[in-house]
């Protein structure tokens, strides 16, 4: 059962949508904004608060692709494969990028959580292509040293606060 | 224009492959067609659910040649359509092979076989042949979730159709089962993938009533009974339950509500079992002890209103949904679980077993009672008193697997001292018995006349919820009678908002009472309907039309039951 802080949490993002069932999808996103997954505790007290079934829940958060049952990584980096990124060879950016994280398919988060590898199709900024983001911040005309690179310098930076507790980073 | 005026309503009508067919409120086109007398395939239509539309086997063709799914379209005045066309055909054709294409095929060993409605209809349309390589979509290694006493899934089986889904959450307000992921990777899961057994699911079975293929089952414990039956060492002792003997004979080609114990309790012999008896005499004692709880409750004002305690869903319901509700619950065990403790009592004291070890067996119209008896609350000294459950559709399959030929049964009558019932004890399969029953023994005046009154004051019929007013000395008692969990829930809110007051609630998990549980043969109301006719001409045609006259009870309560009736008979969930 969710306690303390997160309860506190919950019950906020609940009546921010008046606790209404019709906000579930809102409500689930809000939850995942917050702890960048949709952790199962979260899930169980909204279902009872809303007077959902947890498996009507489960439901919609494995419909959606951009919801995640498992815990995220503190940096989402997320590879386009749509058509024009594609053609532009973003298949080898992905996997440079999963080795050098030492990622896969089934494997998408790095064991320290600090990044989280997907791919998307199409982030909209095809002009640039091949892209890539990283917690929402488009980097553009990627290739595979580039995509490293940007890493690189995170991890640096990652190393630097170590300790200290930082919620945005700017690159 | 004035009301009056209004009143002469314009006939409408439809037209089905040429034919002229009156509407009468049908909701949809198909039920018109099939009003019409036409037999539209369909798997993801279910009556008493609300409409999906996503199987598409129902299809009819308008006039313009358009394809609609008919149970999807409203009826409209007017409106002509086509039942069979080489479109149609084609269509329907078209799905099944689509669907069997990514199915597996191994009939001959699957528990539906002979009863899937995939393979029915592979046969109605004679497939013959895939044209699809589904090959990359099959799903066979999906695990099985044998986690339930009562219900097994298998989702490799599951074509979509969201039946369990609807039946769980719309008919039983649980939701333990929802769709999970999307496309072709679709299946119908639990909340987070648990075992079902983790889950809030009641094991009422519904959802394996309706499944029209072999991915919701009811767990299978024949070959536990078959065992026992040829172990020598064994004495093996069968209780029927009452809705079980108005819904046996349909398997056997009988129409729906023929009382067919007698048949019953021969087969049962020929099958080896040594003595056989009535769950109605069980019955017969949960209305004795249930009323004078409900009397004491009454005198003290405590704990009302009292709600029944014979349906094991409900209960499993209860502890899930509302623990608060806990004392309000009577403390009567179900008529199985009483006539359980009261047969191996009764066999301990008499030696009838000649030392053997006693084995209960219970055939029952439920899913949910074979939860029942694994709970820990009905193991004394580490025995249970009930040891296996099996449906009736189970005991079907015994029956044809021994090679009975049931026309030619002649009846027998089950074994003393556990064989005689009241009328009482046998209208407790339909929902509202078990409070006409209670009624009937808490009632000052016990005049014929009196009786045949309690079956007017409204709780009979199938109706979800009922509400019925009797008095009882200078008290007027309001009772409820429930069935379908979503109904109970409705009530339970109600009560507990302070908007109902009621003295007795009678609660039911499936739809229609015990005729229409998860373990009989499938059907719709009209079924049910015949099923609690039957049981109520059986109470009609007793002698005994009361609890309290059964003659087996004074013995009881003076033998095995003396002092003990706490014990034998109530239980503290
Ligand atoms: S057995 Fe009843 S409660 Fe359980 S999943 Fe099936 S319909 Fe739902
Ligand atoms: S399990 Fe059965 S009822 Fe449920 S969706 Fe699958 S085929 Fe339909
Ligand atoms: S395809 Fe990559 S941004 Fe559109
Ligand atoms: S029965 Fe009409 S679409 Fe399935």
């Amino acid at each position: 059962m969710v306690e303390g802080k997160d309860r506190a949490t919950l019950d906020h993002i609940l009546t921010s949508c008046n606790g209404d069932k019709r906000a579930l999808i809102a409500i689930m996103q809000k939850i995942q904004h917050e702890y960048r997954y949709l952790p199962r505790q979260a899930l169980e007290y909204v279902a009872k608060k809303l007077g959902v079934s947890p498996a009507k829940i489960y439901s919609v958060a494995t419909f959606y692709e951009n919801f995640s049952l498992r815990p995220k990584g503190r940096y989402i980096v997320r590879v386009c494969d749509g058509t024009a990124c594609h053609v532009r060879k973003s298949a080898s950016i992905l996997k440079t990028i999963r080795e050098g994280l030492g990622l896969d398919k089934d494997k998408t988060t790095t064991d320290d959580m600090l990044f989280t590898v997907e791919t998307v199709s199409c982030l909209g900024a095809c002009g640039l292509s091949p892209v890539i983001s990283i917690n929402e911040q488009i980097f553009a005309e990627m290739t595979p040293e580039k995509a490293l690179a940007c890493l690189n310098k995170i991890r640096e930076k990652e190393a630097g606060n170590y300790g200290k507790k930082r919620e945005k980073i700017h690159l | 224009m004035n009301d009056n005026e209004m009143k002469t309503v314009k006939k409408e009508f439809m037209w089905v492959d040429g034919r002229r067919v009156e509407l009468n409120g049908e909701r949809n086109v198909l039920e018109v067609v099939r009003q019409a007398g036409v037999d539209l395939p369909t798997f993801c239509y279910h009556s008493e659910l609300s409409v999906y539309g996503a199987c598409r086997m129902c299809v009819v063709e308008d006039e313009r040649g358009q394809i609609l799914a008919s149970c999807q379209t409203p009826p409209k005045d007017g409106l002509k359509v086509k039942t069979s066309t080489p479109k149609l055909q084609k269509h329907r054709k078209m799905i099944l092979e689509l669907l069997l294409s990514s199915h597996c095929r191994d009939c001959t060993t699957c528990p539906k076989n002979g009863k899937c409605l995939l393979q029915e209809l592979a046969i109605r349309f004679s497939i013959t042949g895939i044209r699809f390589n589904g090959e990359s979509f099959k799903r066979h290694d999906l695990p099985i979730d044998n986690s339930s006493f009562s219900i097994v899934r298998n989702p490799n089986k599951c074509i979509l159709c969201g039946d369990c889904v609807r039946m769980c959450a719309e008919v039983q307000n649980v939701g333990a089962i929802d769709f999970k992921g999307r496309g072709s990777g679709m299946m119908v899961s639990t909340a987070f993938g648990d075992p079902i057994i983790a889950t809030d699911c009641v094991h009422c079975g519904q959802c394996a009533a309706v499944c029209p293929t072999g991915a919701i089952t009811v767990k299978c414990d024949c070959p536990a009974v078959w065992k026992d039956l040829y172990d020598g060492d064994k004495q093996v002792i069968a209780q029927v339950a009452p809705a079980v003997r108005v819904a046996f004979g349909e398997e056997f080609g009988l129409v729906s509500g023929e009382n067919v114990m007698g048949k019953i309790v021969a087969g049962l012999r020929m099958l080896g079992f040594d003595r056989v008896y009535d769950t109605s005499l069980g019955a017969d004692l949960t209305v004795m002890e249930e009323s004078a709880e409900f009397l004491e409750r009454l005198r003290s004002k405590e704990n009302l209103p009292l709600f029944t305690s014979c349906c094991p869903a409900w209960i499993c319901f209860m502890e899930k949904r509302y623990p608060e509700l806990k004392d309000l619950v009577s403390s009567c065990k179900s008529p199985m679980q009483m006539l359980g403790a009261v047969i191996k009592e009764h066999a301990k004291r008499h030696d009838v077993g000649d030392s053997k070890t006693i084995i209960n067996v219970a055939i029952m119209p439920c899913t949910a009672k074979k939860f029942e008896a694994v709970r820990e609350e009905f193991y004394r000294d580490g025995i249970a008193d009930i040891d296996h459950v099996i449906t009736t559709q189970e005991l079907v399959k015994m029956f044809r697997e021994a090679g009975i030929v049931f026309a030619d049964l002649e009846p027998e009558a089950p074994d003393m001292p556990f064989g005689i019932h009241s009328g009482a004890g046998v209208i407790f399969g339909v929902t509202g018995g078990v409070s006409e029953a209670v009624i009937r023994r808490v009632a000052e005046d016990k005049s014929m006349e009196a009786i045949l009154d309690i079956a007017y004051t409204g709780i009979r019929g199938l109706e979800g919820a009922k509400e019925a007013e009797v008095t009882v000395g200078d008290e007027k008692l309001k009772i409820a009678v429930v069935n379908g969990l979503k109904n109970i829930d409705e009530i339970i809110k109600k009560i507990l908002a302070g908007e109902v007051h009621y003295d007795f609630i009678e609660a039911m998990a499936c739809p229609g009472g015990c005729v229409g549980g998860g373990g009989q043969p499938f059907g719709l109301k009209p079924v049910k309907k015949s099923r609690s006719d039957g049981l109520y001409r059986a109470d009609k045609l007793s002698q005994i039309r009361q609890s309290e006259e059964n003659p087996l009870l004074a013995g009881l309560y003076k033998g095995v039951l003396r002092g003990r009736a706490k014990e034998l008979l109530h239980v503290h969930y």
